[in-house]
């Protein structure tokens, strides 16, 4: 059965100029297919969240093309960029970056009225089931501020779920969650791809996490050494 | 797209999460103007009163016979011609009058004018006043009091005596404080005075006057136009001077020129007679331009650091914005919108604080000394200020906004997230 690829990287290469130039990625290039959960895996510095921070289209100086959908992302401008983003990717971020001055539930309803296809009546109430999902639907009128490390994670999960991306991206999703957290972290994800169809990327540390994705890419000196 | 409803509840949400900053960065913008609305009120009333001062006491046109014109001598008029050398040394006037032939009338008709606020005629002499073996030289300036009043209002310089008692008296005169001190004569004295003809008489001091100008209260002597045609032995006719004050200062110079051509005398406008006093306003309103602008300009960018710290504070929240699919516009749009608000808060309370310091200021008492008739510092509350300095501090904010958050709008988003 031909799988529909929802991402393809060719040839990507990157370099850091400071404090000398270093090439972090050496001519990398893999496929995703729709559906994938897929786990970026490598020692600290092998250049994995680099990667991820490319394919996210965050970060757009490399050499190389990248492929999301069908569309070519690479020398597209920041606002096209943007209007991508919100619509076809999710994010979760390492050390989760939510808006201090906004409530748990005004975070993740933000990039929801940024996109507008829904009223901000329906936003609010599919927000509040993302929150649900992550068991966080009690703290939805909470100061993101004032939540802990690990509320404040699952959080942006919801957020990154809330316009149905294509693409879900993770830097450590489950860094700052215990087991049981991660646990439900990790079916959400799996659920997500088998029945959604959505696509996972994940940066982890976490050895079982990986394990029990349905496949991973192992890095090492900026190289893909498996899994491609 | 820039203020759609999203972008302005962010922009609430920031402004009135960290009140205390929102505050300082509206205090910020509050103090320039306010600086800028006193300064600017506290200078330019001073210097409108000086030149209130110097112009008050100045006729916008003055009509007189202009002695020592030039004309050429009879022989170049009876002999012309290239070829003829006419040689005339030193040529004088010979018995000519002083006076206006038909100065009354010429008064008269300048007063039917539509843009002649008053007209005073006067016959003005050089005369000296006699001070033990000193002679102390001044002007006998007759007038026809009612009118030189409308003109110069001369009832309220009036430091001693009346107009009244002035008008009924057939030798008083009123006398320059200036000239009345130099002599240490008061009123109900008598002076001894000498006129150009050689005459003596004896005037009689009703009163004394000062209109805070040197020049004027250490010569001048007002009395009536019966007295001084008296002295100088001339008829009821006889016309030196025409006083004119306009509605509007800025119709002096053509009307002048005007007058000169259809009177045939010397019509002098007070720009041309007042030339030295004018470059001296020149200088002190660049004075109060320069200052202003320093002002300004320190304020600016005491406002634009300001916004700029308030932009650079919120770099992450920007990467985050980004990153979930905000564009630069609506970074931008975001930013602007707290710009608006702190500026337009911040302006408007520099200008109620502006206008209260102004205000406290024009209460303050201030002996304007022997010069000028002022018992509280002069302000001038110009309502011209208030719009610009609500216009500047609006705009300076929004720009002090609209350039960091512009560049920050720019930026990978990574670039912030990383660190």
């Amino acid at each position: 059965m031909m799988m529909e690829k929802v991402l393809v990287a060719k040839n990507i290469n990157k370099y850091f100029m400071e404090p000398a130039r270093f090439q972090v990625l050496k001519d990398i290039s893999f496929d995703v297919n729709k559906g994938e959960f897929l786990s970026i895996v490598g020692k600290s510095g092998c250049g994995k969240s680099t990667l991820l921070y490319l394919l996210s289209t965050m970060d757009t100086d490399y050499e190389g093309k990248i492929e999301m959908k069908g569309t070519l992302l690479t020398g597209k401008t920041q606002n096209e960029l943007a209007a991508f983003r919100n619509k076809n990717l999710g994010f979760v971020f390492q050390f989760h970056y939510l808006l201090p001055e906004f409530t748990a539930l005004q975070n993740v309803m933000l990039p929801g009225l940024r996109l507008g296809e829904y009223s901000a009546k329906e936003v609010e109430e599919r927000a509040y089931e993302k929150l649900s999902l992550l068991d966080m639907q009690d703290f939805a009128l909470k100061k993101s501020s004032k939540l802990s490390g690990g509320q404040q994670q699952r959080v942006a999960i919801a957020r990154a779920l809330i316009n149905d991306p294509a693409i879900i991206m993770g830097d450590e999703p489950t860094g700052n969650l215990d087991n049981t957290n991660s646990g439900i972290v990790f079916d959400i994800f799996k659920d997500l791809a088998a029945s959604m169809g959505q696509t996972i990327i994940a940066v982890t540390h976490d050895a079982d996490f990986a394990k029990r994705s349905d496949r991973i890419i192992e890095m090492s000196d900026g190289k893909i050494v498996s899994g491609v | 797209m820039w203020f759609n409803r999203i972008n302005l509840q962010i922009a609430r949400t920031h402004l009135f999460a960290k009140k205390k900053q929102t505050a300082i960065a509206s205090l910020g913008v509050t103090f320039g103007i306010a600086m800028f609305v006193l300064m600017i009120s506290v200078m330019t009333g001073v210097n409108k009163l000086l030149e209130e001062t110097q112009l008050t006491s100045t006729p916008h046109v003055r009509i007189y016979r202009d002695i020592g014109h030039e004309r050429p001598s009879l022989l170049s008029a009876f002999n012309p011609g290239e070829r003829n050398w006419n040689l005339v040394h030193h040529q004088k006037p010979k018995d000519e009058p002083l006076n206006l032939r038909n100065g009354l009338l010429i008064a008269r008709s300048l007063e039917a004018n539509p843009n002649v606020l008053g007209v005073s005629p006067q016959v003005s002499s050089q005369v000296f006043f006699n001070y033990g073996p000193a002679q102390l030289s001044g002007m006998l300036v007759g007038v026809d009091m009612e009118k030189e009043d409308r003109l110069y209002s001369v009832r309220s310089k009036v430091k001693s005596g009346s107009l009244e008692a002035l008008m009924a008296s057939n030798d008083g005169i009123l006398m320059g404080k200036g000239l009345a001190d130099k002599m240490q004569v008061k009123a109900g004295d008598k002076v001894t005075v000498t006129t150009p003809k050689g005459e003596v008489v004896l005037l009689r001091v009703i009163g004394t006057f000062q209109m805070g100008i040197g020049a004027i209260d250490n010569l001048r002597c007002y009395t009536s136009l019966q007295t001084v045609q008296k002295i100088l032995q001339e008829n009821t006719r006889y016309i030196t001077d025409i006083h004119v004050k306009l509605n509007d200062l800025s119709l002096a110079t053509p009307l002048a020129k005007e007058w000169q051509d259809r009177f045939a005398y010397r019509a002098e406008d007070w720009e041309t007679a007042n030339a030295t006093i004018l470059v001296s306003f020149t200088i002190r309103n660049i004075m109060t331009g320069v200052v202003v602008m320093t002002l300004l300009v320190v304020a600016g960018f005491g406002i634009y650091n300001i916004m700029n710290m308030t932009v650079y504070d919120k770099m992450k929240d920007i990467a985050i914005l980004k990153a979930t699919g905000f564009q630069g516009k609506d970074i931008v749009g975001i930013f602007i919108s707290q710009s608006a608000f702190i500026g337009l808060i911040g302006a408007l309370l520099g200008l109620i604080i502006g206008y209260v310091l102004s205000w406290l200021v024009s209460q303050a008492p201030f002996d304007g000394g022997e010069f000028l008739s002022i018992d509280k510092f002069p302000v001038n509350m110009d309502p011209k200020f208030y719009v610009f300095g609500l216009v500047f501090g609006i705009l300076t904010t929004l720009l002090a906004g609209y350039f960091p958050s512009r560049k920050a709008s720019k930026i990978d988003p990574v670039a912030i997230l990383r660190g």
